[in-house]
């Protein structure tokens, strides 16, 4: 019997999964996809939010706050980039003037500190690049970016490292209740628990249908991106919202912690969650970005993508154990700021939890981690890992310098990647400007040798997404 | 470590450099490649139709290379394969990493870059759709074919019509894929005509000029792409959608010189080549510093390639004997509209040997036609063409003695239908 299901490996399960793994408690995690962080986690703007945004005195403001302030200690002990580097929310009319102030006020009923209202010359003394026709702005020096799937792999590695069971490419698909406890039922087995922590992101509201809670309300709403290339990268040097509408925060133009430019995303409510770019959603957001930065260059692109929000009607998550259904504890309708948030809300859920089960601190708990990223060591350093693994001095993707070393480390993590999008997210080859073109066969190559499968079998990422489709005729007759 | 002169690259650019500096009499000559072998994008290459200039016979790109690693065996010159070049400044230091002597800093009296390029990805032409496998573009395909031994699909669909993208059209066929069509945004193909003709047409390929891949279906693996008809502006036209059923999407639609290091290093880069501002010797805007290959200009043929890269290897000789060249009277040559770029971008008039040959591409299809270089408005020279194309790249001798006679400082080079 586990004491805890939790139900998704996006950055609120991974969180979760990092704060219980502190006590003694049997917790396991299901995941559907082939990897950790691979839903919404993986495709958002990448921001951590100063607090302004959220209707005070909901529990949105509180945690997004809380969540924000925690993010310094939590990067630095996960060895994971993280920026502080500020925002503006840019006015272009006297009407949203008004709104800026109304942000000023919301952020300071929320605590958000050391927010301030600049005036245009203010604004463009900070950055250069925003349009002449803006007329103010709100700055928050707290807002920060971050790179979300490395924070979720680091939560779920520690929390693996420190006894959580992760289950990949594991989907729920129902779940039975009885004798105050449930039956968690997969494609390969059935898991007794004590409680679940469903986490499924935008298909939370069909767990809960499972569990037999009433689900909740989801809106699926796709914002797509363009990824601009390091040369664009300093383009701006804070994160540049533009005021926000009925629709969401708005297309932000903002650096991201691996030097890119980052752009998006709009806001179209979609039927089924498909991630797919259309030319309408990305001229939408082309079109907008510009306004804010004319400047932009958006021909240094390198890649689109698309997530999808778990909207509804409310101002606030959908969080909190189900009236209907007692020890469901539901993480649902986490919109942004969720990513923001994400670790408070696992505080809170560790709360929760306690009320149930009794919770004892782990003697043995260890936390923190560390990882080589080769190009970001000095030369004297860069020699010293060189000298202890060669494969550090053998460079596989050459747009984003990461080495051999670098992803054999990867491989014996406490997740290690089966996928080239895995290994990608963990770190950094393909990412660049060439987009694995030149690194993704040498890196299907390491893994084909290191996990001992043949080349064909390896994924792109989710099953079935093959990347050849057998020998040439030559090879065939050797 | 220190080299007189260092080149970062051994494909045919950088070896044949290697040979003509070490033919000039430099001695101390390293060559640093990130592969396993020098050859670079050649070694891929395994169709015919290397050499015809150069060597008078027709080779494949590995026999091609080759014949230039065989010369080097003869020579001095030292090879680092499996070393990367990461950095570059403009004092000459390369930084670089390989497995055995980890990392270092190699000052050099000269320096050739020879890099190479890279493909554009889909990412630089923001096709929309799904980021489903199946996604190549077609010199990586190129390479898990002919060098891993690979099929990387079963019915293709190829987007661009670069050369890369034909050789792979036909490769692939006789590999047993389905090649349903090749698709070119332009009006024309940027490939060279023997290629439309050899790899399309001989196997009865549909080439379809000013269309475009709109959308890209299929969850985990390619099932499907649309290909619409764009008006004049490059605009997809709706209603003119064609739905084509393939697991495989191949992207040729263009090469960008390789030049981090270049940009690391403070060299000035052309923004039309993408490459760096070269003068009549291949040397960049740092001293000492040259360049050569599709790390200056994209080209098309190898013996172009390799005969430019013979006088940056000859200039890099001079500079180690006699030092800079005399600053002087300076000449910069421009194109007019229809001339994507030229090269060299300036010209040290006292520098410069009896003749240079002049390079350029034209942006649209001329038939019979002229091209004339001016200096103001005085027409210094005039040369016929009865077909050119922006897939292929133009050449033609700029004899010093034209540019006694002109007082200006810029020559233009135009293109006139006849
Ligand atoms: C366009 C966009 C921009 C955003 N920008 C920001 C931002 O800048 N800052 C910010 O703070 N927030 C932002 N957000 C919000 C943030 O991304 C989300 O709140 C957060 O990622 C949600 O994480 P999650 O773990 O709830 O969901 P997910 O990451 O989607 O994780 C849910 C997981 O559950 C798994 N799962 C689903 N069903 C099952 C099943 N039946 N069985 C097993 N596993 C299952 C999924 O595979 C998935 O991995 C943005 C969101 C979007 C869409
Ligand atoms: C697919 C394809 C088909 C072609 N077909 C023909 C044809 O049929 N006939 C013809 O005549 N020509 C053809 N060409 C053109 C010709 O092959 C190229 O123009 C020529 O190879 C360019 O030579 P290069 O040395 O400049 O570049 P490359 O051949 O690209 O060599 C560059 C080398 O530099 C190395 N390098 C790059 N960066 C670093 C670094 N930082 N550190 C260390 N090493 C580095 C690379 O590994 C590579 O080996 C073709 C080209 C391609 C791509």
């Amino acid at each position: 019997m586990q004491d805890i299901v939790i139900i998704g490996c996006g950055v609120i399960g991974a969180a979760c999964a990092y704060e219980l793994a502190k006590y003694n408690l049997a917790v396991t995690i299901l995941e559907a996809s082939s990897d950790v962080a691979n839903g919404t986690t993986k495709a958002n703007s990448a921001i951590i939010h100063a607090g302004y945004d959220p209707i005070p005195g909901t529990g949105m403001a509180k945690l997004n706050v809380e969540g924000n302030a925690m993010m310094d200690a939590l990067c630095r002990r996960l060895d994971i980039p993280f920026k502080r580097v500020g925002s503006h929310v840019l006015a272009f009319t006297e009407e949203e003037l008004i709104t800026l102030r109304t942000l000023y006020e919301r952020g300071t009923a929320n605590g958000v500190p050391e927010l301030r209202l600049l005036t245009a010359e203010e604004t463009k003394a900070m950055e250069p690049s925003v349009s002449e026709e803006v007329k103010g702005s709100l700055f928050a020096p707290t807002a920060g970016i971050i790179s979300p799937w490395e924070l979720t792999l680091a939560m779920a590695e520690v929390a693996v490292r420190n006894g959580v069971t992760l289950k990949l490419n594991t989907p729920v698909t129902a779940i039975e209740r009885r004798d105050g406890h449930f039956t968690v039922i997969t494609p390969k087995e059935r898991i007794d628990c004590r409680l679940i922590l469903n986490a499924a992101g935008i298909h939370a509201g069909e767990i809960m249908s499972m569990a037999g809670d009433t689900p909740c309300e989801t809106v699926f709403s796709r914002g797509e991106y363009y990824l601009l290339d390091k040369s664009e990268g300093d383009r701006v040097s804070s994160v540049i919202f533009q005021c926000p509408n009925r629709d969401g925060k708005g297309v932000l133009v903002a650096p991201t912690v691996h030097g890119n430019l980052i752009v998006g995303p709009n806001a179209e409510s979609i039927d089924s969650p498909d991630t797919a770019n259309t030319s309408r959603g990305l001229n939408f957001t082309r079109t907008q970005a510009m306004k804010s930065v004319p400047s932009l260059s958006i021909r240094d692109n390198i890649r689109n993508f698309a997530g999808i929000r778990a909207n509804h009607s409310g101002e606030d998550f959908l969080i909190g154990e189900s009236a209907k259904v007692p020890g469901l504890f539901n993480l649902a309708g986490i919109k942004s700021p969720g990513l923001t948030a994400s670790p408070a809300i696992a505080k809170l859920a560790a709360e929760w939890v306690g009320k149930r089960l009794s919770l004892t601190e782990k003697q043995d708990f260890t936390d923190g981690r560390k990882v080589i990223r080769f190009k970001h060591l000095t030369a004297a350093e860069k020699q010293t890992v060189i000298a202890e693994n060669p494969l550090y001095g053998r460079v596989i993707c050459r747009c984003e310098t990461v080495t051999e070393g670098e992803i054999l480390a990867a491989l014996r993590s406490p997740i290690p990647p089966t996928t080239i999008n895995g290994v990608k997210r963990r770190v950094g080859a393909g990412m660049g400007r060439c987009q694995g073109g030149f690194c993704g066969p040498r890196v299907q190559e390491i893994l084909s040798r290191e996990l001992g499968i043949p080349m064909e079998e390896i994924n792109l990422d989710e099953d079935g997404s093959y990347i050849l489709t057998g020998r040439t005729k030559g090879e065939q007759i050797k | 470590m220190k080299a007189q002169l260092a080149i970062i690259g051994g494909g045919p650019a950088g070896l044949a450099a290697a040979i003509a500096a070490h033919e000039a009499g430099v001695r101390d000559i390293l060559i640093l490649e990130r592969d396993r072998e020098c050859g670079g994008i050649l070694n891929q290459c395994i169709h015919n139709g290397f050499g015809l200039h150069y060597f008078g016979e027709e080779l494949t790109g590995p026999e091609y290379a080759g014949r230039f690693i065989d010369m080097l065996k003869d020579t001095s010159v030292r090879v680092l394969s499996d070393t990367m070049a990461l950095d570059l400044t403009p004092e000459r230091v390369i930084h670089t990493v390989n497995t055995a002597e980890g990392y270092m800093q190699i000052e050099a009296g000269a320096v050739i870059l020879a890099m190479g390029c890279r493909e554009r990805t889909r990412g630089a032409i923001s096709i929309p759709g799904t980021r489903a496998a199946g996604i190549f573009t077609a010199g990586a395909a190129q390479r898990y074919v002919n060098i891993e031994g690979y099929m990387v699909g079963k019915r293709v669909v190829v987007l661009g019509s670069g050369d890369i993208g034909l050789i792979m059209s036909r490769r692939l066929t006789l590999e047993g894929a389905e090649v349903l069509a090749c698709v070119e945004l332009m009006p024309y193909s940027s490939g060279l005509t023997r290629n439309i003709v050899q790899c399309l047409e001989d196997f009865g390929i549909p080439l379809y000029l000013s269309h475009t891949v709109t959308d890209i279906r299929g969850k985990n693996r390619v099932e499907g792409v649309t290909v619409s008809r764009v008006d004049e502006n490059r605009r997809p036209i709706p209603g003119t959608e064609m739905i084509f059923d393939c697991d495989t999407l191949l992207l040729s639609v263009g090469l960008i010189p390789e030049n981090e290091l270049s940009k690391q290093a403070g060299i000035i880069l052309d923004p039309r080549t993408n490459g760096p501002e070269v003068y009549e010797n291949m040397e960049c805007s740092i001293p000492g510093i040259f360049a050569c290959g599709n790390v200056v200009q994209v080209h098309d043929l190898v013996d172009f390639v390799s005969e430019e890269a013979q006088l940056a290897g000859r200039s890099a000789a001079e500079f180690l004997q006699k030092g800079s060249k005399p600053a002087g009277r300076l000449i910069t040559l421009t194109g007019g509209s229809d001339v994507s770029y030229t090269l060299p971008q300036k010209i040290r008039f006292d520098a410069m040997p009896d003749r240079i040959k002049l390079s350029f591409r034209v942006r649209r299809s001329f038939g019979e036609s002229k091209i004339i270089l001016r200096a103001g408005d005085a027409i210094l020279a005039s040369f016929k063409r009865s077909h050119m194309a922006p897939g292929e790249m133009e050449r033609v001798t700029l004899p010093k003695k034209l540019l006694n006679e002109v007082s200006g400082n810029e020559i233009i080079l135009e293109v006139k239908e006849a």
